[in-house]
């Protein structure tokens, strides 16, 4: 094994720069060494001014997703000696706008999450009833959707999103999904309206590319043509009863 | 520019949603804002694996789990605070289960609990083993359905506004544009969680620099028994990435070189096929860290590159159990340490995990500066003592924030006052400073990794799990040569946009302020007690040092220590028993 490898890191200075340009550093090559090690090692050795997020550097986070060698990655979580002899070539997550260098804008993720109501719709019990019955296996009807770490991924390999940014997107419906599965709670009514409007699920081409990048298996195109089907009865039966059948 | 709010939360983790959301329910049309120098969810909340203590179990008792918590933490813990705390903590961890928590559950419905480090009792509450993380998740997305609570994503506090003895607002960088403000607000709550990067080999993630502790010690508010550091027994080395106590309470084993279940040499029992409660690997932090000391001095640990490690042993608890109950840390331990815990032994260390210390609070989150308060692991109130007990923390940011979300609350409503003209050209000193010492300056010679590596392995080397006057005093010095080296630090980064360099080098100024707070309590505590070991002083001294420690920032920027007494309601100190 070489004892460096090379890594292409995309530049990107707002107001300055017109397009981003790649600048390439040479860092130790080691066998526990993710990309965001060598990431680490480029600011604090060689250049200052690199800039990337980062931090709990164990999968959990989300804050460390860039483009490696064009795949969206958590770069926590990849070694960079599945890239030697390398090039290793690092950019910001596609899809979204870029404030600097690997720095992308999510902003827009978090005002989405924020319309389909990411929380338990219902009239809250007093503490003193104590907990609402729910066995394992209802807790197993959610529990994938709600391992989502919003590290953005999903998004940036969103063939969709990348033509329409009006897409809700993988993340945000299958944390709608979470809830609406969620035998406490009573919301799914209400996250109907968003996500049955033409830029929420039927967007969806079910191209799958959310659910291969997704670190932590939540199977965002899984919950999409779930609830596909949700919708679709629900609108049959809006046609068929007119109250809706609610 | 200045905006103002009625309250601003210091930090976007499990105590500061918390206490945004106890803000927003206590007074209705609170103009409460958020400020965080990461997206809330990207808090270190999020990186709690194991669980999450409240007493509910039928053979368990509110007594019982104080009991445990007041002799984890030998005797340091104020009594009146850990009663509240573990009344609270149960109807804290059911509000969480209302909003949607995924806890684990018996076959039943009912909430599901498992064993724990240093506890008698089943009472912790878990989710899978990623508790930490679908407890952030659920406060966040909870939050979000508050009018009341605005959110500052990103921004970096570099300073607390007090004049006329209160306090009353910060100064804070927006990442993004480099955008230096002034945001005012008639109560402050710090909720930054701890400092573990003053330490080279931490669990912590990179983002607990110790801010507010930095900033409440620089606004005159005392940091609270910050000689306490937590080393958890358990982390991989070189990442530090912490396997969780839950394995050991699932039945794994710690074996040195032989094999062999060394902590039965420590005075923690004798060693059963099946876990025992309060005994073996499931005694406490402090005392397992300890031992693996020993055993290193002993010649039977594993040599590895990144020093000594022993093994804990899964493998005779099966895949169905490790897939079912632990599966992060096999996760973990896959994807980052290339090893499979199912059929292999897993390479462990004591890593720094947890500041049992903080910024001084009363039960209700009060700091001595009127209108500032903190909650959660920034703060020491102290029902931690000299050692927390595992899945103590998560209740504890709940409780706590809770609290002092509250009292934030009323206290604006009763006390509120508008900002003095005094404040506001403190503020326009600090955007000053910012813009002229640290972006502008130029001529340094110096490099800021340098100079944190040097604090790193300073810390590491003398105010480690063994601690000496020699050692403490010599780090001492360093430290105060690293605080003159600061300022000769140049950025290599001169732009606005989303300057990391210029938040790294205010973070190493806080990370150097905490360090000697941490140094000068350790020094001055002439005795043995819990996670704080002198071996020059090895025995308890109650009759000394039955106290908390204050460090107090004098105007010249030295550190004082005070001391103050510990509450003691209904347990008399005692000796600390484990696996008999």
């Amino acid at each position: 094994m070489a004892d460096t490898i090379a890594m292409e890191v995309a530049r990107y200075q707002p107001g300055e720069d017109g397009a981003p340009t790649m600048a390439r550093y040479d860092v130790p090559l080691r066998k526990d060494w993710v990309v965001l090690d060598g990431l680490n090692y480029i600011k604090d050795e060689i250049d200052g001014t690199v800039t990337f997020r980062w931090s709990c550097r164990m999968g959990i986070c989300g804050s460390c997703g860039m483009t490696v060698n064009g795949e969206p990655k958590l770069t926590c979580a990849t070694f960079l000696t599945d890239y030697a002899p390398g090039p290793v070539r690092v950019e910001p997550l596609a899809n979204f706008p870029v404030i600097r260098d690997l720095v992308v804008d999510i902003d827009d993720f978090l005002d989405k999450l924020s319309e389909v109501k990411p929380w338990i719709v219902r009239d809250e019990a007093p503490l003193s009833a104590g907990e609402y019955l729910q066995t394992p296996e209802q807790l197993e009807e959610y529990r994938q959707y709600s391992m989502c770490i919003n590290c953005m991924l999903c998004y940036s390999a969103c063939p969709v999103y990348g033509l329409d940014p009006e897409f809700v997107g993988p993340a945000a419906i299958a944390l709608a999904q979470r809830y609406n599965l969620d035998s406490r709670d009573e919301g799914a009514a209400e996250r109907l309206d968003v996500l049955i409007h033409p830029e929420g699920l039927w967007a969806c081409t079910f191209v799958g590319d959310c659910t291969r990048v997704c670190p932590k298996h939540v199977d965002p195109a899984g919950a999409i043509q779930r609830y596909k089907l949700t919708a679709a009865l629900d609108t049959l039966k809006h046609y068929v009863l007119p109250r809706g059948g609610r | 520019m200045t905006t103002s709010h009625d309250i601003i939360v210091v930090g976007g983790g499990g105590a500061g949603l918390r206490a945004a959301i106890a803000a927003a329910e206590t007074i209705p049309g609170i103009d409460v804002a958020v400020v965080s120098k990461v997206y809330p969810m990207r808090s270190h909340t999020v990186s709690a694996e194991g669980g999450a203590a409240g007493a509910i179990a039928e053979d368990d008792s509110l007594d019982e789990h104080a009991y445990d918590t007041i002799s984890g933490g030998d005797w340091l813990c104020d009594q009146d605070a850990v009663e509240i705390f573990v009344k609270d903590a149960p109807k804290e961890l059911l509000r969480l289960e209302h909003w949607g928590c995924p806890w684990s559950r018996q076959p039943d419905g009912r909430i599901a609990v498992r064993p724990f480090g240093g506890m008698k009792k089943q009472r912790t509450w878990f989710a899978a083993d990623k508790t930490g993380f679908h407890l952030l998740h659920t406060l966040f997305q909870t939050s979000l359905k508050y009018d009341g609570v605005h959110r500052y994503d990103e921004w970096y506090v570099s300073k607390l506004l007090v004049d006329d003895g209160r306090v009353q607002g910060v100064v804070a960088v927006e990442l993004t544009t480099g955008r230096i403000e002034t945001i005012t607000a008639k109560a402050v709550i710090l909720t930054t969680g701890g400092c573990g990067r003053v330490f080279p080999f931490t669990t912590n993630a990179a983002i607990k620099t110790g801010d507010g502790m930095a900033l409440a010690y620089r606004a005159g508010a005392p940091l609270k028994d910050m000689e306490f550091i937590q080393y958890h027994p358990t982390g991989l080395p070189f990442t530090g990435i912490l396997i969780t106590e839950a394995a050991r309470a699932e039945g794994g084993y710690l074996l040195n070189k032989d094999g062999y279940r060394y902590l039965q040499d420590y005075n923690l029992g004798t060693p059963t096929p099946t876990p025992v409660l309060r005994s073996m690997e499931l005694g406490p932090r402090d005392r397992l860290s300890q031992a693996f000391e020993h055993e290193v001095a002993k010649g039977r640990t594993i040599d590895t590159p990144y020093g000594p490690v022993v093994h804990l042993d899964l493998r005779h608890l099966g895949a169905k159990l490790i897939d079912t109950k632990l599966p992060f840390v096999r996760e973990l331990c896959l994807k980052y340490q290339n090893i499979d815990p199912v059929t292999e032994l897993v390479p462990v260390r004591p890593v720094v995990h947890y500041t049992m210390g903080g910024v001084h609070t009363d039960i209700d989150g009060a700091t001595p500066v009127d209108g500032l308060f903190a909650a959660g692991e920034v703060a020491c109130v102290s029902i931690n003592g000299a050692n927390r007990l595992g899945s103590n923390s998560l209740p504890e940011l709940l409780v706590f924030g809770t609290r002092a979300g509250r009292a934030a609350a009323w206290h604006v409503f009763r006390h509120g006052k508008e900002p003095t003209q005094a404040v506001l050209s403190q503020a326009a000193d600090e955007r000053r400073r910012l813009q002229k010492d640290v972006l502008e300056h130029d001529g340094g010679d110096e490099r800021i990794s340098a100079i944190r590596t040097s604090m790193q392995t300073t810390m590491e080397e003398s105010a480690g799990i063994y601690r000496s006057g020699d050692s403490l005093a010599k780090a001492a010095d360093t430290l105060g040569e690293l605080q003159e080296r600061l300022p000769r630090a140049a950025l290599d980064d001169r732009s606005l946009a989303f300057n990391t360099e210029l938040i790294a080098a205010l973070e190493l100024s806080a990370m150097l302020d905490v360090a000697e707070s941490i140094v000068a309590s350790a020094l001055r505590r002439e005795e043995s007690r819990g996670a704080h070991q002198r071996t020059d002083f090895p025995a308890r001294d109650d009759n000394r040092f039955l106290a908390h420690s204050l460090a107090v920032r004098e105007a010249d920027g030295s550190c004082r220590v005070d001391y103050l007494p510990v509450t003691i309601t209904r347990w008399a100190p005692g000796e600390r028993v484990y696996g008999r």
